[in-house]
């Protein structure tokens, strides 16, 4: 996959111009965070589940080495196979040859991230193995050649219109507008490629240490189909995603669909434990687990293991105001939002990812809705303060910030010029509370106006409110 | 190599070179425990209760929900369900009951047992348990009850036991536990609702890979 992320300015100018893709990204805003806040009222444990949650992934971290240690020998012992890779290119490998062992000419997909970070569907069509994707958001973005701009919804950045377009010319079937039509034409499409495959792949959305399962968690039964139809299945999934016990993983479950999708449970949760066993009518006769650490482990000694925590649900996306105004591809690279802010720079280094933990006003949304409670706006800050030190901020933002601390450190002088700034804001507002172009802002300007200044400084009417204080204070009580 | 040095990574960046006694214990104690962690009230409630919010909860999800007093009318409601639907063929699990329920159907309807095939039409399995909490259909595989049966068909028919629903997923797993002496069946299908996808413009679409509906037959 190219990384664009360097360009996430461009990237961002192009996408708040997109009239489509504006479209498309107002369904965000009102479909999942309205579906969250209600699934969250109806339960109202859901804070305390989320502290609940939080602890036991910081015990999972603390323990990571001996939990996958337990995980791996329960696969061993069910007739599983697990596969450790360090990097993208050694789980590329590890999963072609099981493919070439079986001799895969094609393979079915449940949706995957980590086989977007590995990059597996153009490593295995260059190698001769045709990867087909199922879940039907992935199956649209295969046929146009897209990749996901968001880690549950892929195709979130498409319209109706889109959708019946690319069916039309890859099925050859009348041109459709209605979504349950299209949804059929895709359900037709893909049974025979569920039954034709050698190998499915599926992610994991956890890894049970006690019994050696993965789990996957869908509301289209692709992942069950891509699982249970081919006479081999591989989990490709990060080391992150063990958890304990069965227990363990309920805690999680009950915070994922609720964070998510706003669903009290998603449809299909399954446990998938080894192979066929002895009279199994149907199941896979081999089951490989590849275990994809790809710099995760490093971040335990940093800032970023908190990152760790993270189970993939995407909330921070579905409540982030700049992923709504700029969609998931402005970012460049397989993770957007405010985790990818985080992820990305870990994993692509940060001097290509360094604009993304700077593309955030902190208002800190994504951490409120975190169902793992993690600080990303701390760890993008994280990031920032890593990206000045390397020296890689930008000469202007680097004077800039000089400048300000200039002021900053002798406040009589900062108070003069805040005043004067306010005036100066004031006049050019023509008295209109709100202004819409600014010299030298016009990044700011061009999208939206940028309120004027209502009065008194801060400084200004803490001064007036202290005077007030010291007067007699009779009048207030007569 | 690899699992060596990612092993080696994880345990520089904890700070310690090895597995400690004390990491070993902890994670030994907390796997023997399998303690629950922060069960929601919701669903803990006495046995009619829970009965009842399992049957609100699949019914909300989509599911329907057929409740018969005894399974003597079990073959006729399956074959009433099956007719309004203009289903003539059925592919069949073979435990507990089915095989005798079977039996019961009209001959006009073709019965075919095993796993199911792409283009089957309707499939019937029983549900090994029902959890209140999120109306759930807890589902596993063996011989006699292959998994295919639970996605590939249009539409599924499940068999509930009234007294099979439990209240909470931690009530489940210890039933899970007491199956074939603790080894863990090789899959554990967890079904709320029939199949759905929302990935074109999020609106709801029912039927996308697994069945299109979902038909649950409650006993007792």
């Amino acid at each position: 996959m190219n990384i664009t992320s360097p360009d996430f300015k461009e990237n961002a100018r192009i996408a708040l111009k997109d009239v489509g893709l504006q479209k498309a990204l107002g369904n965000v805003k009102t479909g999942f965070p309205h579906k969250r806040a209600t699934a969250m009222e109806r339960l109202p444990e859901f804070d305390q589940l989320r502290d609940e949650a939080r602890d036991l992934k910081n015990h999972i971290i603390e323990h990571l080495d001996l939990y996958l240690e337990a995980f791996e020998a329960k696969v061993l012992e069910n007739g599983g196979h697990v596969h450790w890779c360090r990097t993208s290119e050694e789980a590329q490998k590890t999963i072609l040859k099981i493919c070439q062992e079986k001799n895969a000419k094609t393979v079915t997909k449940g949706k995957s991230m980590v086989t977007e970070e590995i990059n597996l569907n153009e490593y295995l069509e260059a190698n001769g193995v045709t990867p087909v994707e199922t879940d039907l958001g992935e199956y649209i973005l295969q046929l146009r050649g897209e990749h996901p701009s968001h880690i549950i919804a892929p195709a979130i950045h498409l319209n109706l219109e889109d959708v019946s377009e690319t069916f039309h010319s890859h099925h050859h079937k009348p041109k459709s507008m209605d979504p349950a039509v299209l949804m059929q034409e895709a359900r037709e499409e893909l049974r025979n490629k569920f039954v034709a495959a050698d190998v499915g792949i599926t992610g994991a959305n956890f890894l049970v240490a006690e019994t050696g399962s993965s789990i996957i968690v869908t509301n289209e039964g692709n992942g069950d189909l891509t699982q249970i139809l081919p006479k081999t299945h591989i989990v490709v999934t990060s080391i992150e995603k063990v958890v304990p016990t069965l227990e363990d993983m309920t805690l999680f479950l009950r915070l994922l669909a609720r964070s998510a999708t706003g669903q009290e449970f998603t449809v299909y949760n399954t446990l998938s434990t080894g192979p066929r066993q002895e009279g199994d009518q149907d199941g896979p006769e081999d089951y490989h687990v590849v275990l994809v650490d790809n710099g995760r482990s490093e971040m335990i000694a940093s800032e970023l293991r908190e990152m760790l925590r993270c189970i993939r649900c995407a909330a921070c996306m579905n409540h982030c105001p700049v992923y709504g105004a700029v969609g998931g591809h402005s970012y460049g690279w397989v993770y957007p939002g405010p985790m990818g802010s985080v992820l990305t720079p870990q994993m692509i280094g940060i001097e290509k990812g360094a604009l993304l933990p700077n593309a955030s006003t902190f208002c800190g949304k994504c951490e409120s809705v975190c169902p793992v409670r993690i600080p990303l706006p701390k760890l993008m800050r994280y990031w920032r303060r890593n990206e000045f030190e390397k020296h890689l901020t930008p000469k202007t933002s680097r004077w800039g910030l000089g400048i300000w601390g200039f002021f900053a450190k002798r406040p009589a002088l900062y108070r003069q010029l805040s005043k004067l700034s306010n005036a100066t804001l004031r006049a050019l507002s023509r008295k209109q509370a709100r202004i819409s172009k600014l010299p030298l802002a016009r990044g700011w300007t061009e999208h939206r106006d940028m309120p004027a200044p209502s009065g008194k400084t801060f400084m200004q009417l803490w001064a007036d409110k202290q005077q007030g204080q010291n007067k007699p204070q009779s009048e207030h009580y007569s | 190599m690899s699992k060596a040095e990612i092993l080696g990574q994880i345990r520089r960046g904890l700070g310690r070179t090895g597995a400690t006694e004390t990491a070993r214990n902890a994670v030994s104690a907390r796997l023997e425990a399998k303690q629950a962690n922060l069960i929601p009230a919701r669903a803990q409630l006495p046995e009619k209760a829970c009965q009842q919010l399992f049957i609100e909860m699949a019914s909300e999800a989509a599911a329907d929900v057929i409740e018969l007093k005894n399974i003597k009318l079990l073959p006729k409601a399956i074959a009433t369900w099956l007719a309004e639907q203009d289903i003539h063929e059925l592919v069949s699990a073979e435990d507990g009951p089915l095989s005798d329920i079977c039996k019961q159907l009209p001959d006009t309807l073709h019965i075919r047992k095993g796993v199911a095939q792409a283009g089957d039409l309707a499939s019937l399995t029983t549900a090994f348990l029902g959890i209140a909490e999120t109306g759930t259909l807890m589902l596993y595989s063996r011989p006699d009850s292959p998994t295919t049966l639970n996605f590939l068909p249009d539409n599924h028919l499940v068999v509930l036991n009234r007294q099979d629903i439990v209240g909470v997923y931690e009530e489940a797993w210890a039933k899970v536990r007491g199956l074939n002496q603790g080894k863990m069946p090789r899959t554990v299908n967890m079904i709320t609702g029939p199949s759905r996808s929302a990935d074109i413009e999020q609106k709801l679409q029912m039927g996308a890979h697994g069945p299109r509906r979902l038909a649950i037959f409650l006993i007792g």
